[in-house]
């Protein structure tokens, strides 16, 4: 059969950013795939090296607006290591809240979007729903729905009131039956089994090949997860479990990110209840020549900076690898052998970034064929909607 | 079992340049470029390894190459160094024995102009097409004369 | 006034187009639309097709390999066509505005109709804006 080319993207309506992805298909079977990056290339690394050290975390934040606790995390780790600045207890608890709030609120941002590409428009909106509360509590504590500003070298900048802990407790006790609800309506609905059950499998093999991390790598059964390989902040003081699934398809992602919501709700207790009192923020002096890795797991991964210092105030080299960059290539694996309308959700479900991925942009080829983005979704939502008429339900 | 540290020691002692443990988990080794891709072999498929990412730092003596590969069992990271010189920065690709150095090794050629000899597919991957040929935005200004 | 813009007024149809932002703007967008804000009150939807598209929201410092598709996008778009310019880097380049990668603001490449401050702009900051937006046109 003749090889056709689809282009999707790069401006693809519902995904945030822009990405271009050339499936090659034989009917309607998926035989390769190229993705191509670079829109969202701004030179984050470059601009890093004329700002001084306390400047750089409000760049690195705005490196991914979903992960901006765990870029400038990563950074202020890896200064504090050149230096060799010991963090306040305190600081290190309120770290390690601010981390887990973010996972929340991302993995619902994800639930949603899954959603909507698998034609289930009130998971979108349910999900992102849920999702409010947390971003407003954020907002209370941080001064920003997004974009906080929090972290800096030696701390944090800003500390807790009582109220905030009384109102962080109040919001996952409103949050815990809502996830229970999301969760019950994924992991029993026949419909949503047939559709994403053993689609788009990503060998633990391939998975090690392509140095895939966080929930993409989890969900094929590999055990990483920095928070427990190489504890920083609090997470050494608290009791969680890694959340691993052998599966490795599409339904195994979903579950990960979706149980991983509880384990958060669980951190966030135990470190609200052991909160220390004290300092926030310890005394930076200069920062000496050396360099420094810091490594933090954002809600897409493993997320590492290296900063290099040469006694002066600014970085001299300032490498930032975010999650997505090595995740994004298993589709690579993943998508090559599956139907066109299942291409979407399997690109989806590593919930790609492109903003880290480039640090700075994505691509584009129009002319060819005529199926659009938002075709291919709509032939993922009328793949599912055929699936519930077929008398799964 | 052994540290793989310690079994990493073991074998390259030889061509190892300089060894330099800062701390428990941060590991900082030196080779010549020519080794490189021995030793990412031996730390990836023997001692599985995870590789991470690499970095390319512009320094006055040359274009500095590390490689940081992950023990995550171990919680440490090992750094492999390489220096390639300035004028014509060449070294082996070792996209062919870990896929996951594909994007980063294409990243920096465009970068920092490093070439890497054997990369299964060159080419641009973040700047526009018409980008100009020879300028590299990652080199540093601060060591002109 | 024109029939098209009297007609667009009552319900402006978007496509939204990032340009190399952070995503923080783009979410923020999208986050209009779920049932907390629900900019669709407005009659405001989010259209999947510049050719369908009333109004262009563009994100982002605009990086150059976004400039050319910015504007083949605006050129492609019926009239008439009302941009906004969502988020500090839209407007300036913020904090990205000396990167090597950089061809913005919005502004220089395509005409700008209203600009939505903001880092990233509230949702209700883009509410405000898109209602100002449409008593504008009808004055
Ligand atoms: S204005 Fe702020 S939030 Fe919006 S894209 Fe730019 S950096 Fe991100």
């Amino acid at each position: 059969m003749a090889k056709t080319i689809i282009p999707i993207g790069p401006y693809h309506p519902l995904q945030e950013e822009a990405e271009f992805f050339q499936l090659h298909v034989e009917g309607e079977k998926v035989v390769g795939i190229d993705v191509s990056i670079g829109y969202n290339h701004r030179g984050i690394e470059k601009i890093s090296e004329s700002l001084t050290f306390d400047q750089v975390p409000y760049l690195v934040e705005r490196v991914c607006g979903i992960c901006s606790t765990s870029h400038p995390l990563a950074y202020v780790q890896a200064v504090e290591e050149i230096g060799g600045i010991q963090v306040p207890e305190r600081a290190l608890y309120l770290r390690t809240i601010i981390a887990e709030m973010e996972r929340l609120h991302s993995h619902l941002l994800w639930a949603g979007l899954a959603g909507h590409f698998l034609g289930y428009n009130t998971v979108w909106m349910w999900a992102w729903k849920y999702r409010e509360p947390v971003l407003d509590v954020l907002e209370a504590v941080t001064g920003n729905r997004q974009n906080y500003a929090f972290m800096k070298v030696g701390g944090i900048r800003r500390d807790f009131e009582k109220e905030d802990i009384f109102r962080i407790d109040q919001i996952l006790d409103e949050l815990k039956p809502k996830i229970d609800l999301l969760t019950g309506a994924v992991m029993d609905d026949p419909v949503l089994h047939a559709r994403v059950k053993g689609v788009g499998i990503l060998k633990p093999e391939d998975a090690y090949s392509f140095g895939a991390v966080g929930p993409t790598a989890r969900a094929s059964g590999i055990k990483i997860d920095v928070r427990r390989d190489e504890p920083y902040a609090a997470y050494d003081r608290v009791e969680w479990d890694v959340i691993t699934d052998p599966a490795g398809d599409v339904f195994a992602r979903v579950k990960v990110r979706l149980l991983e919501l509880y384990e958060s709700v669980k951190i966030i207790r135990q470190c609200l209840r052991d909160l220390p009192g004290g300092e926030i923020s310890a005394r930076v002096k200069e920062i000496p020549p050396g360099e420094g890795i810091g490594r933090v797991e954002a809600p897409r991964g493993e997320c590492f900076h290296y900063v290099c210092s040469d006694g002066t105030n600014r970085p001299v080299r300032h490498k930032i690898r975010a999650p997505s960059y090595v995740n994004v290539p298993t589709c690579q694996v993943t998508v090559p052998g599956e139907t066109i309308s299942d291409a979407t959700i399997i690109l989806a479900s590593v919930d790609p970034c492109y903003s880290c991925t480039e640090r700075m942009q994505v691509v584009d080829k129009e002319k060819g064929t005529t199926l659009s983005g938002k075709d291919l979704v709509r032939l993922s939502q009328e793949k599912t909607a055929l699936l519930i008429k077929g008398g799964h339900r | 079992m052994l540290d793989p540290i310690t079994r990493f020691r073991e074998r390259f002692w030889k061509t190892m340049v300089k060894f330099d443990q800062r701390s428990a988990k941060r590991i900082y080794i030196e080779f010549r470029p020519i080794d490189v891709p021995e030793a990412v072999r031996y730390l990836t498929s023997t001692l599985r390894a995870r590789f991470v990412i690499m970095s390319g730092v512009d320094i006055p003596e040359g274009i500095e190459l590390l490689y940081h590969l992950s023990f995550d069992g171990f919680g440490k990271i090992v750094t492999l160094r390489t220096r390639v010189n300035k004028d014509s920065p060449q070294i082996e690709s070792i996209a062919p024995i870990i896929e996951a150095a594909s994007w980063i090794e294409r990243e920096i050629a465009e970068l920092l102009g490093v070439e890497f000899i054997g990369h299964p597919h060159p080419g641009r991957l973040l700047l526009a097409e018409d980008w100009l040929e020879g300028c590299y935005p990652l080199r540093s200004e601060r060591h002109k004369p | 006034m024109s029939i098209t813009l009297k007609a667009l007024q009552k319900s402006p149809w978007v496509f939204h187009l990032n340009t190399g932002a952070c995503n923080n703007c783009d979410i923020e967008i999208l986050n209009c639309l779920t049932p907390k804000f629900d900019l669709e009150r407005f009659g405001v939807k989010l259209v999947g097709s510049i050719r369908h598209a009333d109004c262009l929201l563009v994100t982002g410092p605009v990086t150059r390999k976004a400039a050319p598709r910015l504007k083949t996008l605006y050129e492609q778009a019926p009239r008439p066509c009302l941009v906004v310019a969502c988020g500090t880097c839209a407007i300036s380049g913020g904090i990205f505005k000396d990167g090597y990668n950089i061809c913005g603001p919005v502004d220089k490449i395509v005409p700008v109709d209203a600009y939505i401050p903001g880092c990233p702009p509230k949702p209700e900051a883009y509410i405000l804006g898109i209602v100002k937006l449409l008593e504008k046109l009808g004055q």
